[in-house]
């Protein structure tokens, strides 16, 4: 069978799963719809909050992005798992003791404002488009590479899955849909993992092959006789062609501790991980679940790094000074012509000896334009002017997970495999971000603020059509990406952690916290984080003018300590909390007495 | 207001809050050490030793893998304790 039909079964059977499923949980209320009935077992909380985290960006691209930056990648390792000990520590028991169904809902009742809530669901709602539009376009990717179909096809397909399971189930149908995506993408994540450790050093863990030495079929070849750890290899090759050592950092030591930081608190921010909390029956079940969710993050976000080492050390081995054209003996194997074939890898023969060169630096401005026509060796002619050093070799990072299978030679089941883990990684955040999209809408603006009249029949026909109308956004982003897609990550992020942080974190832990001090606190820290990522990302600001060196995906920490400078005096100058809104603090600090979410109502 | 059951139970829930800020300290101090310190401040000089049984440099392990378990470990330890905490001042649901 070949890999296509193979990907054609697998997700396939994996697609009816999640229709059965949804199936099977239809929400029947707006309790159901947007906190599954607060009845969800921690474990299985644990395994949704990880699916739900885990997006195309981590299933694909992170491996990818620490492949190439070695030790700087790192951010996202500590940053992506290291917030989730913020939240279990500071966040998920007080506001699953809150019980309501939104973060908006917290805010607004805690600073006993509707200003402050509309500015929550503004920032909710900016935050996860953001986010869901890299999700549409992830699944369009995987579509056309692997079934061979249009991207827009993809795309929709994607979106008829989301709008199916979303709009039927809302979040008790999403629950268990991500607890079946859970499975599907980390043992598509693994699977190959272990073969590739297997290959490059004899270890089936890749947590302990990434620490190995060299050995097992590829790795011996990799050594040539030495006894040498992989990673002592790595930085070797790495000096030796021209890159910072992959061990070694070449970021400023303040910007890495900033852009951690403002990952870390950007994650326990974040509106759609934070709601996953209020779908579990009791406080200590919020302290539970965030320790499974994180244990099922760890799993991958442990691999990923090894798989990002492995794969460098093998892309280097197999592709440096080997030729290019097919009937030469060594050279480069089917899989690089294949990629060349989408436009995510391209080669210039700057010096005309028909080999691949690899060394630091761009080989050319920009993504490569193709030209008619193939090459002396075969090879697809690149029309961009090429620049002066002596790098040959465009890769694009989001290759090293897709085509690490190829690359290690691993049977066609498996790449169908990964086919089906990536999509099941970009679906199952694409259903939770839409959830926190229709939820602001119909619970936040429309119960809460526009129409609180609304009944309970009515508000969960809201929240289904503005799932439905979300899920036709999302999608049109997806056909047609705005060009700043990546850009806007770093967005998400940075508003998280300079808004909604610091206004939760002072409505649990200070009584004094009140509505102007909290107000004028995210006002602040929204204006300048969006302003200097503005300023860097679409202005073309000059890199050389960052404040400190701190990088726009960095700033985020500093709008996060102006917020709660900012919320802390002008709260200090001006009355106090209401008595009401002092008792709520008091009771959510304590677990006794939490109930059902939502009979706070 | 006056009500002597009320002030004894507000004192208690004090005292629990008190004994839990504690709790956080602690291990918000670990996470900090682990992930800041650790892996980046002091991963230069970490990284001219190796993790003991490996081949890893000490700095990189911590910023790639390490920091990671401990954050596992700390949650977990975070239940573990919370639980005896809620049974101490009788706070479980």
């Amino acid at each position: 069978m070949t890999v296509q039909s193979w990907t054609l079964l697998i997700v396939g059977i994996t697609f009816a799963l999640y229709i059965a499923i949804a199936v099977w949980s239809r929400a029947g209320s707006t309790k159901e719809f947007y906190v599954a009935g607060g009845g969800v077992p921690p474990i299985a909380n644990g395994m949704a909050t990880a699916a739900d985290w885990m997006s195309a960006a981590s299933f694909i691209s992170m491996a990818g992005i620490i492949s190439f930056a070695g030790y700087d990648g790192s951010v996202y390792l500590m940053g992506w798992t290291g917030g989730y000990v913020l939240l279990a520590l500071l966040l998920a028991p007080y506001l699953r003791k809150f019980g309501k169904f939104t973060v908006p809902d917290f805010v607004g009742d805690r600073y006993y404002s509707g200003t402050a809530r509309i500015v929550a669901v503004v920032c909710a709602i900016f935050v996860s488009f953001t986010y869901v539009a890299g999700q549409m376009r992830g699944v369009g990717v995987v579509f056309s590479r692997f079934l061979e179909v249009d991207i827009t096809v993809g795309v929709m397909i994607g979106m008829a899955m989301v709008f199916f399971y979303a709009v039927l189930g809302g979040m008790k149908g999403i629950t268990y849909t991500q607890v079946a995506q859970y499975v599907i993408l980390i043992f598509a994540f693994m699977v190959p993992a272990i073969f590739i450790s297997f290959l490059l050093t004899g270890h089936v863990i890749p947590q302990i092959g990434f620490g190995a030495p060299l050995g097992g079929e590829i790795g011996s070849q990799i050594a040539d006789g030495q006894n040498i750890s992989l990673l002592a290899k790595l930085d070797g090759l790495h000096e030796e062609l021209g890159f910072a050592a992959y061990t070694d950092g070449s970021k400023s030591m303040l910007d890495i501790l900033c852009i951690t930081a403002a990952l870390m608190v950007g994650t326990a921010g974040l509106p759609h991980v934070i709601v996953r909390f209020y779908t579990v029956p009791k406080v200590r079940d919020a302290r539970v679940s965030a320790g499974w969710a994180l244990l099922f993050i760890a799993i991958l976000y442990t691999t990923a790094p090894a798989v990002a080492a492995f794969a460098r050390t093998n892309l280097i081995h197999t592709v440096n000074e080997a030729p290019y054209a097919e009937q030469i003996d060594g050279a480069v194997p089917e899989w690089f012509r294949k990629w060349e074939d989408t436009g995510l890898l391209a080669w210039v023969d700057k010096n005309n000896d028909g080999k691949i060169q690899y060394r630091a630096g761009k080989p050319f401005d920009g993504k490569p334009a193709f030209s008619a026509g193939d090459g002396a060796h075969g090879q697809r002619l690149v029309s961009n002017e090429p620049s002066a050093n002596e790098n040959e070799l465009y890769i694009d990072r989001d290759i090293m997970v897709l085509a690490n299978p190829e690359i290690a030679k691993l049977p066609a089941w498996l790449i169908a495999l990964v086919a089906a883990g990536a999509l099941a990684a970009a679906l199952s955040t694409a259903a939770g971000l839409l959830l926190v999209v229709s939820t602001a809408i119909s619970h936040d603006l429309l119960k809460r603020t526009l129409m609180p009249e609304i009944s309970d029949k009515h508000e969960l026909l809201a929240a289904r059509i503005a799932a439905a109308g979300a899920v036709l956004v999302a999608g049109y982003f997806g056909i047609n990406p705005p060009g700043f897609v990546a850009q806007v990550v770093a967005f998400a992020f940075g508003l998280a952690a300079s808004t909604f942080f610091p206004a939760i974190i002072l409505g649990i832990f200070t009584k004094r916290a009140n509505r102007e001090g909290v107000v004028s606190g995210m006002l602040v820290g929204l204006a300048f984080t969006s302003a200097y990522i503005v300023y860097f990302k679409f202005m073309g600001g000059s890199p050389d003018d960052y404040l400190l060196g701190i990088s726009p995906e960095g700033i985020g920490t500093i709008g996060m300590f102006i917020n709660f400078g900012v919320a802390g005096v002008v709260s200090m100058l001006t009355p106090p909390p209401p008595q009401e809104v002092q008792d709520i603090v008091e009771a959510i600090r304590i677990p006794a007495g939490a109930g059902e979410a939502g009979d706070a109502h | 207001m006056a009500d002597p059951i009320d002030d004894k139970l507000r004192a208690k829930h004090k005292a629990y809050w008190r004994a839990n800020l504690k709790i956080l300290a602690a291990l918000l101090g670990v996470w900090f050490f682990s992930s800041y310190v650790l892996g980046i401040m002091m991963a230069d000089q970490l990284n001219n030793y190796k993790v003991p049984g490996t081949e890893f440099p000490v700095g990189f392990w911590f910023a790639q893998q390490g920091s990671i378990y401990i954050f596992v470990a700390l949650i977990v330890i975070y239940t573990k304790l919370m639980d005896q905490l809620d049974a101490r001042f009788d706070v479980a649901e």
